[in-house]
């Protein structure tokens, strides 16, 4: 939002565009398609149309500049971590990044022969969401989205935040 | 051909002090001097009666600082004559040249390259050796025995794990 982020006092208009500004954030999460390890099948799984990753209104964007959130699935090498960082540096704001997978999560079983195993996404980039198992079930990706959905609906875009 | 015999046909064509049998059951391999590598290896390739037009397989192997000696063996196929024969090569650990046989075998290319890129064993005449999977930037060579891991890579902090002792 740029020059009108948190620039006003918290009042009714200003509280109800919040609402509606993050109802519609939301209901919107178009996620970056990409897939790094065996995290991206049931990624891949969760959009097909058993669990259909639609009807959340999550679409797949090929380019990081369409994306909003950044599922990382998979293993991150070093090599790739600094990829997956450049990647999200070209996504606009505002953009999140759900961690999938304890291989994203921590290193996973790379934890401690994996040399060349970045232990963790969020040495690189920052998490909003993580997603635990090996690889998660679909179920859970989805219950991932629709814990950053609560986050997102319980933003603050136009209100002053109170320190 | 039996191993026997590919072993007396090389001892007839190459001198015979540039090969070393092992006669162990199953275990069946000819260790060949570094300097008279590439020869032979043309040679294999190339006689009729031996014909080896497959390499099926090159690995590494690094026993140690305290053996002090790196192996790379070579696994070849015919698919004329369906026979095979393992060879080897062994070195030092430090510095350890052996000669390029990518021009003979074109599958060479890319498993010499992961060879030098995890142990660090150095193909002369290769045309083009830099590491295969690693970023051309990493350092040292993962497989080797006393390999550390590097504490930065690009500002990322890589932790140190330390390996958990085993309850018994």
């Amino acid at each position: 939002m740029g020059i009108l982020e948190n620039k006003f006092n918290d009042n009714i208009i200003v509280g109800q565009m919040d609402k509606l500004i993050g109802w519609a954030r939301s209901n919107s999460p178009w996620y970056f398609q990409f897939g790094l390890a065996c995290c991206a099948i049931e990624m891949m799984s969760t959009a097909a149309a058993r669990h259909d990753f639609d009807r959340f209104g999550a679409m797949p964007r090929s380019s990081p500049r369409q994306a909003d959130v950044m599922i990382v699935a998979g293993t991150v090498t070093m090599k790739m971590g600094l990829r997956v960082r450049r990647l999200w540096e070209q996504m606009a704001d505002p953009k999140y990044v759900i961690s999938m997978g304890s291989c994203a999560t921590s290193g996973g079983p790379y934890w401690q022969h994996g040399y060349h195993v970045l232990k963790g996404v969020d040495l690189v980039v920052p998490v909003d969401v993580y997603v635990p198992g090996c690889p998660p079930r679909p179920e859970a990706l989805l219950e991932g989205l629709m814990k950053l959905q609560e986050k997102v609906k319980r933003q603050k875009t136009l209100a002053k935040i109170e320190e | 051909m039996t191993r026997e015999e590919i072993y007396t046909r090389l001892t007839e064509q190459f001198h015979e002090s540039l090969f070393e049998k092992s006669d162990e059951p199953f275990n069946e391999f000819i260790t060949v001097q570094a300097d008279a590598w590439f020869d032979i290896a043309k040679y294999l390739k190339n006689d009729p009666e031996l014909y080896f037009d497959s390499l099926m397989c090159m690995s590494g192997v690094d026993f140690g600082p305290k053996d002090d000696t790196m192996e790379v063996a070579y696994d070849f196929h015919s698919m004329r004559h369906l026979h095979k024969i393992t060879t080897k090569i062994t070195g030092p650990r430090e510095d350890f040249h052996i000669p390029s046989v990518e021009s003979v075998w074109r599958i060479a290319d890319w498993h010499e390259r992961e060879i030098y890129d995890l142990f660090g064993i150095i193909f002369d005449g290769h045309r083009n050796l830099k590491r295969l999977l690693l970023p051309d930037d990493w350092e040292g060579h993962p497989l080797r025995k006393d390999y550390e891991v590097q504490e930065y890579y690009h500002g990322i902090r890589v932790p140190k794990i330390k390996p958990k002792k085993l309850t018994p």
